[in-house]
């Protein structure tokens, strides 16, 4: 039953991942960029709801909807200043650039909200799911979590596969120049991507905050680093490959936790993403891309 | 073509930057220019104003500086104040240092957490800078710097044993369970004093776990404490792990007696932290914002209308600090225009004789180690409040 527990507690920890590396993977999938800003969107959307919940009692879901508003006008904007002029410039240039914005939006979190930490109301409730007669629980947040993780998941596969703008998205991501050429107009597709990419994050960041209630300026950086991990070892740009990362790290984290070594976790973790990629470069669900030389 | 707008770009990118520090600094220092009177005490100190510990580097300045305001008004002895942000890094911790000596620092308050005053600690030795430290309760701060001096209650080797003292007299507890943080001196000193004294007075430690920074899931570490059957479990950590292991204990049903240390202070003041979840943990604190004290009282409310919020432990240690500085310079007869070496032998032979009366405590005395010594009392939160235990 313990083993039980734990695995339950990994999937828990591995379905926030998961709906964080979501977003990650579709941006990097569409855009070809690493967005390190994501983890601190994930953060505004929080912040967003915890004041329009606690501070103007509004419902949840307006606080949600709320967040994903300002978190998609926030992300186009980014992308207006901060990336689109680097659109020409090598990606080195632009990843530079992500991680200056992740440190502007900590530190102006900081000085608009105050680095006290807040404690952030579930918006689906604590409660939990007794399994067993009461061995096993399963929190709500943690299934509200997985299907959100599957919702999305779906509607992404959807929306890239069959709607107009989703087969530009996938045009863009295979040759820019050839979509240009093409008539597809590149710099409002990828705004696009990153609308939806950071209206995700803004829920990521509400189940986030769900799960474990505390919320300061620098709460989604680790997040976003593990779901950035996840993606990478479910292949980066695969939208199932992001929700397979998650889970699998979450459960490893935390039987790594219980059967290892509570300070070494991590390293396991890591240790395992090494391991993964010696193996198959392109992470577990990645395609394989020949490079054309 | 290419190259020059990539060459804008940085321009830009860099500008930006500059302006964004331009303001941080421009907000952060209210403090005069260097230099501009010999009438004041030079006093100097870092803490972390940015970053994930900023409350406790805010709360220090903000407690120093309400009490360095009140000692200017009164005429006498007059102070001029400057904090600088080391970020909780040891490194920045050293060039902020060496900025405050540059400005003409004569007296320093070292720095607010423990790892920055290690680094601080050991550069004011060398300068010979007295330095009275609000918060830095690690014990390599002032091991073996004879001009090295601690406000917090109790270092903290004395605060573990303490409450393994109070849970063992008031016997709170069959099965005692530990969980601390162990990338973190303060958590670590804690724990091992407690396991210690723990170890003496024959109490029943069942189960230790550990957790690290960035660490949100205690799913682990509390099924542990439940398998192991524990009944009381040790929390030597700040407030902020605290009130999450709380909500996940509470969401898996589990309630034993929860036993925090000073750092526990702050949960309740936390924005929408549920105070059912903390009712009944017990701590032991030197100051307690809730008091009917005077002079707490009258703090309390000063730093309500300036800050918007309920003092801290680190707001107090640190407006102590400059009392006791007030103190000590009034009984040595100390001028501005000495030299930081000449204020340094004086301070240590005033604060190694001397007994001061503060909001965290009543007839303080420091030893030649510059470790304070001040009781604790027991406390418990008892509807949202704390409440005296003895």
């Amino acid at each position: 039953m313990t083993f039980l527990n734990y695995l339950l507690s990994g999937i828990s920890l591995g379905s926030i991942y998961a709906i964080i590396a979501l977003g990650y993977t579709m941006v990097y999938g569409i855009a070809k960029m690493l967005n390190f800003a994501h983890g601190d969107v994930i953060m505004v959307g929080a912040y967003i709801c915890f004041f329009a919940v606690s501070r103007f009692a509004l419902p949840p879901l307006v606080g949600v909807l709320a967040a994903m508003a300002v978190c998609t006008v926030l992300g186009i904007l980014v992308e207006r200043l901060a990336y689109k002029p680097l659109r020409a410039a090598p990606s080195l240039a632009v990843l530079i650039t992500a991680i200056g914005v992740s440190y502007f939006l900590q530190n102006g979190a900081q000085l608009l909200w105050t680095p006290n930490p807040k404690v952030f109301s579930s918006v689906v409730g604590t409660g939990r799911l007794a399994l067993f007669g009461g061995q096993l629980t399963v929190s709500y947040v943690t299934i509200t979590t997985i299907v959100s993780c599957i919702v999305i998941m779906v509607a992404l596969t959807l929306f890239t596969g069959n709607t107009k703008m989703g087969k530009a998205m996938r045009a863009c991501s295979e040759d820019k120049g050839a979509a240009q050429l093409m008539g597809i107009n590149v710099n409002s597709t990828i705004s696009v991507t990153f609308a939806i990419g950071s209206g995700l994050a803004a829920i990521a960041g509400v189940l986030l905050c769900s799960a474990y209630p505390n919320l300061v300026p620098t709460t989604g950086s680790m997040p976003g680093i593990k779901a950035f991990t996840a993606a990478v070892f479910g292949g980066i740009g695969s939208i199932p490959g992001a929700f397979l990362g998650g889970l699998l790290l979450g459960v490893i984290e935390i039987f790594a936790k219980a059967y290892i070594s509570t300070q070494l976790s991590d390293a396991v973790v890591f240790a395992v993403l090494i391991v993964v990629l010696l193996v198959k470069p392109t992470g577990l669900l990645g395609k394989q891309i020949r490079e054309k030389v | 073509m290419k190259h020059t707008t990539m060459k804008k770009m940085i321009a830009l990118a860099l500008a930006t930057i500059m302006l964004v520090a331009l303001c941080a600094c421009g907000g952060g220092s209210s403090e005069p220019e260097a230099g501009a009177s010999a009438e004041a005490f030079k006093l100097g100190g870092t803490g972390p104003l940015t970053g994930g510990a900023a409350i406790y580097g805010n709360a220090a300045k903000n407690g120093a500086q309400i009490a360095v305001d009140e000692i200017n008004a009164m005429g006498g002895i007059q102070f001029e104040l400057k904090y600088e942000d080391d970020a909780h890094d040891a490194e920045k911790a050293v060039n902020a240092y060496n900025a405050l000596k540059d400005w003409g620092m004569q007296l320093s308050l070292g720095s607010v957490t423990s790892a920055p005053a290690n680094a601080t600690s050991a550069e004011g030795f060398a300068d010979r800078i007295f330095s009275l430290t609000p918060s830095a309760s690690a014990p390599t701060v002032i091991e073996g710097k004879d001009n090295m001096f601690q406000m917090c209650f109790l270092d903290y080797p004395t605060q573990g044993g303490a409450s393994a003292q109070y849970i063992s007299d008031m016997q709170l507890g069959e099965k005692i369970g530990i969980i601390w943080k162990n990338d973190e001196d303060y958590s670590t000193g804690l724990r091992n004093s407690f396991v210690d004294k723990a170890e003496e007075l024959g109490l029943t430690i069942v189960a230790e776990s550990t957790f690290t920074e960035d660490n949100n899931d205690f799913s682990v570490q509390l099924t542990e404490m439940q398998n192991a059957g524990a009944d009381l479990v040790f929390l030597p950590m700040y407030y902020q792990p605290a009130s999450l292991i709380f909500a996940q204990a509470n969401a898996m049903g589990y309630a034993p007696k929860w036993f925090g240390v000073d750092g526990m202070d702050g949960i309740l003041t936390m924005e929408g932290f549920d105070p059912t979840l903390a009712e009944g943990v017990m701590l032991l604190t030197p100051f307690n914002a809730d008091s009917t004290d005077e002079a707490t009282q009258a703090f309390v409310a000063k730093y309500q209308e300036l800050y918007n919020e309920i003092p801290n432990q680190f707001a107090a240690d640190a407006y102590d600090c400059i009392y006791a500085y007030k103190q000590a310079l009034e009984a040595a007869g100390a001028t501005p225009d000495m030299s930081a070496e000449e204020l340094n032998d004086l301070m240590i032979q005033q604060f190694t004789s001397m007994t001061f009366d503060g909001l965290t405590g009543t007839g303080m005395t420091w030893d030649a180690t510059g470790a304070v010594s001040k009781s604790a009392h027991g406390m418990v939160i008892q509807d949202g409040a704390y409440v005296g235990l003895d």
